[in-house]
């Protein structure tokens, strides 16, 4: 004899509405919903165009679009060698998009500088952004970077999103109480 | 017409100028012995000789020798599909010679190319500037003074460049081992490399004593 708790949300009972936490919902919803920019720079762009075709299908994970705008997207896939003369136009890019924003540094060449130990070749994207997820591999599988997604998903969940929203703001205080000449508490 | 035949009809035009042709496993060189004359040169062969097609121009860094440049012409004519291949000598402290952007409209990159990598300037060329590397770079990355890793340079708002970590140096092959396996690349030091292939091929005559074969551990056939 069993008897059953509902713990799960049952509509009839509860009508449309679910109860969660702002950070949760928030994370949920940023993470299904990772618009790349692809940085495709070299043979890696094409390992990235693979995993945006049927077969690997990046749109499954929720990268509908490969959104070539940084203003629209939220995750820069830097996928292939970044020179030391493209660097500043990567930077300039990556300054562009619009909070909240990840990198995923694909394949050797942008996480590392790869077979590439030379004069025109940066070595590592990292030098310029800040990275979240490397991906190993010259090219990486497509199954590998969807891996990549993936754990950029589970990086997102956990990022506590209304402390940080505090912590700015708070910053913000005190920076117009200074500006104000005010003294007291921030 | 061979392609001996047409370097032997371009001597004869310009005389002591061109070498005799040297030829190679089917490849024909002539050596141009005045750079300063090489646009008539490749002029003749376009208008005459029927080389209407630049494959390439490339330099060659002889860090040590003097005249320091040597800048390499391959020819190739598509009515007699003949390749042929001129050679000149430039100086360094001259470092230039006359275009033939004039004779071949292709070979305005190809020059670009060879002053951005070299530093090699051609006399007469409508847009000489930097076509790899940024215009403000301060090196000329591929002569043989050149350290592989880069040196570091900035140039504000447009590139930095920083030396790569090397760990250990350039992982190329030692020349002159007996076989693949004594020249693999590992970590080396050019002054110490004759040692360290003999080292190798030690360390092989010990592996097949205690292995009984020379390629380490693993038995490749099962030991009698």
């Amino acid at each position: 004899m069993q008897s059953t708790t509902e713990l799960a949300y049952n509509s009839k009972i509860e009508g449309d509405v679910v109860v969660t936490r702002v950070d949760a919902a928030l994370n949920w919803f940023r993470k299904n919903s990772l618009w790349p920019m692809p940085m495709g720079l070299a043979c890696c762009a094409i390992e990235l165009m693979a995993t945006g075709a049927s077969r690997f299908d990046i749109a499954r994970f929720g990268s509908e679009v490969m959104r070539f705008s940084p203003r629209q997207s939220d995750v820069m896939i830097v996928a292939g060698t970044v020179t030391y003369k493209m660097a500043l136009a990567v930077k300039r890019i990556y300054d562009q998009m619009a909070e909240p924003k990840w990198v995923i540094a694909m394949g050797a060449c942008a996480s590392t500088g790869g077979m590439y130990r030379s004069y025109a070749v940066l070595q590592g994207v990292d030098q310029i952004l800040p990275v979240d997820i490397y991906v190993a591999g010259c090219p990486p599988r497509p199954e590998a970077v969807l891996d990549a997604l993936i754990k950029l998903q589970s990086k997102i969940t956990r990022e506590p999103v209304v402390k940080k929203l505090e912590i700015a703001a708070h910053v913000g205080e005190s920076r117009a109480t200074k500006h104000a000449g005010i003294t007291g508490v921030a | 017409m061979s392609t001996t035949d047409l370097a032997k009809e371009l001597k004869a035009q310009f005389g002591e100028l061109i070498s005799e042709p040297a030829e190679f496993r089917g490849e024909v060189t002539v050596k141009v012995a005045d750079a300063e004359q090489i646009a008539e040169v490749c002029a003749y062969a376009k208008t005459s000789l029927g080389f209407d097609y630049l494959v390439d121009i490339s330099s060659v860094d002889n860090y040590g020798s003097d005249p320091r440049w040597t800048v390499v012409y391959e020819l190739y004519g598509y009515g007699h599909r003949c390749h042929l291949r001129l050679k000149t000598d430039v100086g360094e402290e001259k470092s230039e010679l006359p275009t033939v952007t004039t004779v071949w409209r292709g070979a305005d990159w190809h020059e670009r190319e060879i002053y951005d990598m070299m530093g090699i300037r051609f006399r007469g060329h409508s847009d000489l500037r930097r076509i790899l590397m940024w215009d403000g770079y301060p090196y000329f990355p591929l002569r043989k003074d050149f350290p592989l890793a880069g040196k570091p340079s900035e140039l504000p708002d447009v590139a930095f460049t920083r030396p790569a970590p090397q760990e250990g140096g350039p992982f190329v092959t030692i020349a002159g081992g007996k076989d693949a396996v004594a020249r693999e690349p590992r970590v080396r030091i050019p002054e110490t490399d004759s040692i360290e292939l003999n080292a190798r091929l030690e360390r092989r005559h010990d592996d097949k004593e205690v292995h009984g074969h020379a390629y380490g551990p693993g038995p490749i056939e099962p030991k009698q």
